[in-house]
């Protein structure tokens, strides 16, 4: 059974990047379910889906302690998922900071200790700059797939495999682009 | 079979797809919206639209059945309580083709005003009820609505929660059956309910609910699952997943018939095993019927009655520990994120100049809602969709000094919605209040949706596109304006004049949703 978190702010892709990783396992034979966020936390607010394969996927939500993986497309969302990782779990999380509206109404403060303290208490976290591959791949909406490219290179699906499910689910005249960006993300991990 | 990962939502049209449905209608709720999407994007066989609410969806959807044909409706769940009127006759009438409800609970009120428990409907309107607890389940389940409604001439309702609406799963796909619209035969005694009718017809429902416990006992939507008899759990929706997760070697009693309940199964699982468990969202309705049985049952007082239910809840509650990490937990503080207007939103301009005139602002349901929170903090009621006129009224009745230093404020599609009518009351009852219809041309809210004054239809038709002045001022409003809130002084001049004047005022804030096309 793996357990994945995609976590970000409302209208990042969050949910395109799971279902992505759901045709990939589900193609590759295994059992599959999913939780996913719409309705009023999309306007803006802290989203996230829950992705789960395995032989036999009963709930289709990831119990806390329990994830594999925490893949974040903003920094702070981070920390409200850390609960659900479990002890050698990994964090991939984009260094992108976008300031909640308590924040910009300057009354809280974006803390600034992010880095570090993961560097301090989760064993496996990788902090990615995905700024050059966003402008390599022409578009900054695909901030999701190239996260995804970099989870890739943790999970036992193929490229061609990755390359089909990507095709199965993004509009025919963003193939290209996403598979690009996907690449892209692969290769930000050393 | 083919196979393929669907939304819970998907999987129901789906489901109404292959059962051979040909006439769907839908008002936007979260979680339900996209059903009606699905189907009008992917399943053009059936005919689908949206409806101004769901009253008249659920009527659309009644006329339809008594026509002939297999028809469903779909609503969230304070949908179904606008829909309630229909509902609780229309179990009298019965079906002809098909008739079948989808109704979406809310547990955690993730997107809602409330976290009420619609199985209570079931009861209460004496109406079947089924519960899937997956999305491959959801599409099999609306089939056999459609089936149980024709075979038991009932209405029947499919009840999701949002973790089953917006879950997804690999759902087992299959080809449509066409089924013919069944013969339409005038039948008075049986479709129009004057008392003469109704109270035969309510005789020929409870004669009809022993038969349906009766297919609910036998049913294979209740199914018990052996394993270990020290302990045993009975649960329904998406709780039953939970469960299965976190307790792999109990004993199961999974009930998919919420409506009526099968007794016989229920005793025969409650006397297999030592200690007997309920585990079900929100309210205790499967826990009072097993104690109503005479079964002792431990319930409500480890499952929290309050939100949703997560599989670390169900782990806590049942087997007192879950799952430990060693990664610690951050001390500083996370600034929360919640949800917010939209940069550049039409609504923004609005309400900043609702907070410099300082007025008392009755809210209603949709985006701007959000205007409740910082930075506007500019709302100060809302209960349910339409009451902001209303509730704007009494607020005069009861406060008539100030009439002039509050405001009803409310969008296109909840306007169209439920607010025609207390406008109507407000000019009958000769109020002089001042009503805000936020106009952007869309229902933003639930996900950019079309409505009556958009002008195209859900299946994208164009058609009539409703002129709402004229609405306002066929109704008895004299002082209707129509301004752009992005011009804010503009905006504030005519909002002063109108709260000045002592009569009914409507004014227009006409501006698109800046992510509409
Ligand atoms: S979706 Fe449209 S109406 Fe809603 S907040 Fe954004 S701009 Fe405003």
């Amino acid at each position: 059974m793996k357990n994945v978190i995609f976590a970000g702010v409302g209208g990042q892709g969050v949910i395109l990047a799971s279902k992505i990783l759901m045709e990939a396992a589900m193609a590759a034979g295994y059992d599959v379910k999913e939780s996913e966020v719409h309705g009023m936390a999309q306007r803006g607010g802290s989203v996230d889906c829950h992705v789960r394969y395995g032989k036999k996927v009963y709930s289709p939500l990831i119990e806390k302690g329990t994830a594999d993986f925490v893949v974040c497309l903003e920094l702070l969302e981070t920390m409200r998922k850390l609960e659900y990782l479990k002890s050698d779990g990994m964090i991939i999380v984009n260094r992108e900071k976008i300031d909640p509206a308590p924040v910009e109404a300057g009354l809280e403060k974006y803390p600034s200790d992010i880095e570090d303290w993961l560097k301090a208490n989760v064993g496996k976290h990788l902090v990615l700059d995905t700024k050059a591959a966003l402008r390599e791949a022409g578009s900054a909406k695909a901030l999701n797939i190239v996260m995804l490219g970099a989870l890739s290179n943790y999970l036992e699906f193929s490229d061609e495999e990755w390359a089909s499910a990507i095709r199965a689910l993004v509009k025919e005249k963003f193939v290209d682009m996403n598979l690009k960006a996907f690449a892209l993300g692969k290769g930000l991990v050393a | 079979m083919p196979k393929k990962v669907m939304l819970g939502n998907e999987a129901i049209a789906r489901g109404a797809w292959e059962a051979g449905c040909r006439v769907a209608a839908a008002y936007p709720g979260t979680p339900s919206t996209e059903i009606l999407e699905a189907i009008a994007a992917d399943y053009r066989e059936i005919y689908a639209q949206w409806s101004p609410n769901e009253k008249v969806a659920l009527e659309v959807v009644a006329g339809a059945s008594v026509a002939g044909a297999r028809s469903m409706a779909a609503m969230k769940h304070v949908g179904l309580n606008v829909a309630a009127d229909p509902l609780f006759t229309f179990s009298y009438t019965g079906a002809n083709g098909g008739f079948v409800i989808i109704n979406a609970d809310d547990p955690g009120a993730w997107s809602s005003q409330n976290e009420q428990d619609n199985r209570h409907y079931a009861r209460a309107a004496k109406v079947p009820m089924i519960e899937p607890t997956s999305p491959a389940e959801a599409r099999e389940y609306t089939k056999l609505a459609f089936d149980i409604s024709e075979r038991f001439d009932r209405p029947v309702i499919v009840r999701i929660t949002t973790r089953i609406a917006h879950s997804q799963g690999v759902v087992e796909l299959g080809e449509r059956t066409e089924v013919e619209p069944r013969p339409f035969e005038r039948n008075p005694q049986k479709y129009v309910m004057i008392p003469a009718h109704a109270r035969p017809r309510h005789r020929f429902i409870e004669e009809q609910m022993p038969k349906l416990k009766e297919f609910s006992e036998n049913s294979p939507l209740n199914a018990i699952e052996w394993k270990s008899k020290k302990r045993g759990i009975i649960a329904n929706g998406v709780a039953y997943q939970y469960v299965k997760e976190v307790c792999p070697d109990d004993s199961v009693l999974k009930i998919g018939f919420i409506w009526p309940l099968p007794d016989r199964v229920i005793r025969e699982f409650a006397e297999g095993v030592e200690e007997l468990y309920v585990v079900e969202e929100l309210d205790p309705f499967i826990e009072d019927h097993v104690r109503a049985l005479g079964y002792s049952v431990t319930g409500k007082e480890l499952i929290p009655i309050l939100g949703e239910l997560t599989p670390e809840i169900v782990d806590m509650a049942l087997n007192k520990k879950r799952p430990a990490s060693d990664i610690p937990a951050y001390s500083s503080k996370i600034p929360g994120r919640p949800p917010a207007l939209c940069k550049g939103c039409p609504h923004g301009y609005v309400f900043e100049v609702l907070k410099k005139l300082d007025v008392v602002v009755n809210g209603d349901i949709g985006c701007y809602t959000l205007a409740v929170l910082p930075p506007y903090s500019a709302m100060h009621s809302q209960g349910c969709m339409g009451a902001s006129i209303g509730m704007h009224t009494g607020f005069e009745k009861a406060r008539p000094e100030m009439a002039g230093k509050s405001v009803a404020v409310i969008g296109d599609s909840t306007f169209i919605h439920s607010g025609i009518t207390p406008l109507i009351d407000q000019v009958y009852n000769r109020g002089t209040g001042t009503v805000l219809i936020l106009d952007n041309r869309v229902t933003a809210m639930t996900g950019h949706q079309d409505n009556p004054a958009t002008g195209v239809t859900l299946m994208g038709e164009e058609t009539h596109e409703l002129d709402l002045e004229m609405l306002c001022r066929a109704v008895g409003v004299r002082r209707v304006r129509k301004v752009d809130p992005k011009n804010m002084l503009e905006f504030e001049n005519v909002l002063r004049e109108e709260l000045e004047a002592r009569e009914p005022s409507v004014i227009i804030s006409s501006r698109k949703c800046i992510l509409t096309k």
